[in-house]
């Protein structure tokens, strides 16, 4: 029921990719950001085109999963589209009607716009699906890391979104399963009108809640008495290093960059 | 009234990297008055197919037949149906919500509908069904019970929809011996006095035992074994192949036939394997 509900979207292959650095790929997927901002010409979005791919037929992920990411905008694309199809002023006009004018100006910057919302999307949705959500925080967790020195919690901020991303799924299996069980009572989640779909909310959310807490209070139990203490002094099972390959994907996004800029000046 | 399964295959996540086939082409039949167990390892599918009998779940090719009729066909009122055919899941006490004992088992009968006085019938008699006394719970609230009372509560609440086909996945499960053989007396009595038709999912080869008249051995997805405790625990070693343990009576019978003692190797209830062993015994004696 709630099984086609994907978080976290991490697609578990083998490849160079997933086996880059998280550090390193959160860094790189900021400076493709940087990149797709960069970018004002279509020459230099056929270039970040062809990077996608190549790096998403490099990871090993089908094409087809990255532009699944972009359903759930798709409402926000369009809307871009439209809005600045019909506001942009410019000079050559493609169609006038009523109030409604559409010229060539309009239309380009329509299309550069959601093609740049659309690449931002793609571009980060290849960092989570490459990168495990226990590397990420890791990851995120390493480049906070220097905040400590104004005594920001980067640890507690990593173990605790790490612990949240862990639950996603359990929790979901709970809901999907108290459903099941409340349905087989006669319970009825679908029909009904907005009052009586609330209410009949309650014998989901009670259990939930209740089961939400008993496993919070389970897992402190379980951490204390592994005397976990937080960050200080916390060796790690995985440590993260640098390879070759880090660094060749450094270079490649430099590559990219310089493209884009080169591109941007010379055109 | 009967269920039977044509051909159910099952699998989850159709069409993704994460493709599992949690049930692969099983067929098998219950008729009314029948007490089945279905055994298996974790992992074996018997979670996944008992969430089809009362269509829960929908398979991904074959059929599920109430009295004959597809379960999943296009004029049936599942609704009803599932009040018909009632499914105590695992860990049931993770799934009560209401302020007291009363309220909560009277959740299905208000949802069938019931009028008020018939609602109160139902509660007291599903109390009535699992020990526990009207007097003395009904206000009190399900979170303040034990772990084995919060079970009857949750068994109670299924039970006051009077279904007449009663499913159950692993209800002993993570309950001290006492509790357990409370859930096991209530379930015989609802067998015998009520002539509920049950199906009960369980890997505790001893409650098996003691009330199935029909066992379905599950491993992988499919159905490696069916017939009654007698047959099945005979087979010690296929048993042991696939992971599974057989009563522990049938199992000191196992091995006193292999020590060379002259036994009949199905017998897997502890009474009667005492009462084996005390005739032989006094045979010795007497001679």
């Amino acid at each position: 029921m709630l099984s086609n509900i994907t978080m976290g979207q991490y697609y578990p292959v083998d490849s160079k990719v997933h086996r880059l650095d998280p550090r390193i790929k959160l860094i790189l997927t900021i400076v493709f950001i940087v990149a797709v901002f960069l970018a004002k010409t279509f020459v230099g979005y056929v270039i970040l085109f062809l990077f996608v791919y190549g790096v998403s037929r490099l990871a090993n992920v089908p094409f087809k999963m990255l532009l699944r990411g972009l359903k759930p905008l798709r409402l926000i694309l369009i809307l871009t589209f439209l809005l600045n199809l019909f506001f942009t002023t410019g000079e050559t006009v493609w169609v006038e009607f009523w109030i409604i004018k559409i010229t060539k100006e309009g239309f380009l910057q329509a299309l550069f716009y959601s093609l740049r919302l659309a690449f931002l999307v793609v571009g980060t949705s290849l960092l989570t699906l490459t990168t495990s959500p226990v590397a990420l925080s890791d990851g995120i967790e390493m480049l906070l890391s220097p905040l400590k020195k104004i005594h920001f919690p980067a640890h507690e901020l990593a173990m605790m979104m790490t612990i949240a991303l862990r639950f996603i799924p359990t929790l979901l299996e709970e809901t999907d399963k108290i459903m099941k069980a409340q349905m087989a009572r006669g319970a009825d989640f679908e029909s009904g009108n907005l009052v009586s779909r609330a209410k009949a909310m309650v014998p989901l959310l009670v259990p939930l809640f209740v089961s939400a807490f008993r496993r919070a209070g389970d897992l402190a139990m379980a951490m204390e008495s592994r005397c976990y203490h937080g960050g200080e002094g916390r060796t790690r099972l995985r440590v993260l290093k640098l390879t070759r390959n880090d660094g060749i994907a450094c270079l490649v996004m430099l590559l990219l960059l310089a493209l884009i800029i080169l591109e941007k000046t010379l055109l | 009234m009967s269920i039977e399964a044509v051909h159910l295959t099952h699998c989850y996540s159709e069409g993704s990297a994460f493709r599992t086939v949690a049930l692969d082409d099983v067929s098998f039949r219950i008729d009314e008055g029948e007490f089945v167990g279905i055994i298996g390892h974790t992992g074996s599918g018997k979670s996944t197919l008992v969430q089809h009998l009362n269509g829960l779940l929908k398979p991904s090719s074959g059929q599920v037949l109430i009295d004959g009729e597809d379960l999943n066909g296009e004029h049936v009122n599942r609704r009803a149906l599932r009040q018909r055919i009632g499914l105590v899941f695992q860990y049931p006490e993770y799934q009560l919500f209401e302020e007291t004992v009363a309220k909560d088992i009277a959740f299905g009968p208000k949802n069938q509908g019931l009028s008020a006085d018939e609602i109160n019938v139902r509660v007291h008699y599903a109390m009535d069904c699992v020990h526990l006394d009207y007097e003395k719970y009904a206000d009190r609230s399900p979170f303040e019970l034990s772990g084995g009372q919060m079970r009857r509560v949750a068994i109670a609440g299924v039970l006051a929809m009077r279904p007449s086909f009663l499913i159950l996945d692993e209800p002993t499960a993570g309950l001290d011996p006492k509790g357990r053989d409370r859930i096991l007396s209530i379930l015989e009595d609802l067998h015998s006095g009520e002539h509920v038709t049950m199906l009960m999912v369980s890997h505790s080869m001893d409650d098996m035992a003691r009330l199935a008249t029909r066992l379905i051995v599950m491993s992988e997805g499919k159905i490696v074994a069916q017939g009654t405790p007698r047959e099945i625990f005979a087979q010690v070693d296929m048993m042991t192949s696939i992971g599974l343990d057989v009563p522990d009576a049938a199992r000191l019978c196992r091995l006193l036939k292999d020590k060379g003692y002259d036994i009949p190797a199905d017998l897997y209830r502890p009474d009667e394997l005492k009462a084996y062993l005390l005739s032989l015994w006094k045979e010795a004696r007497s001679c």
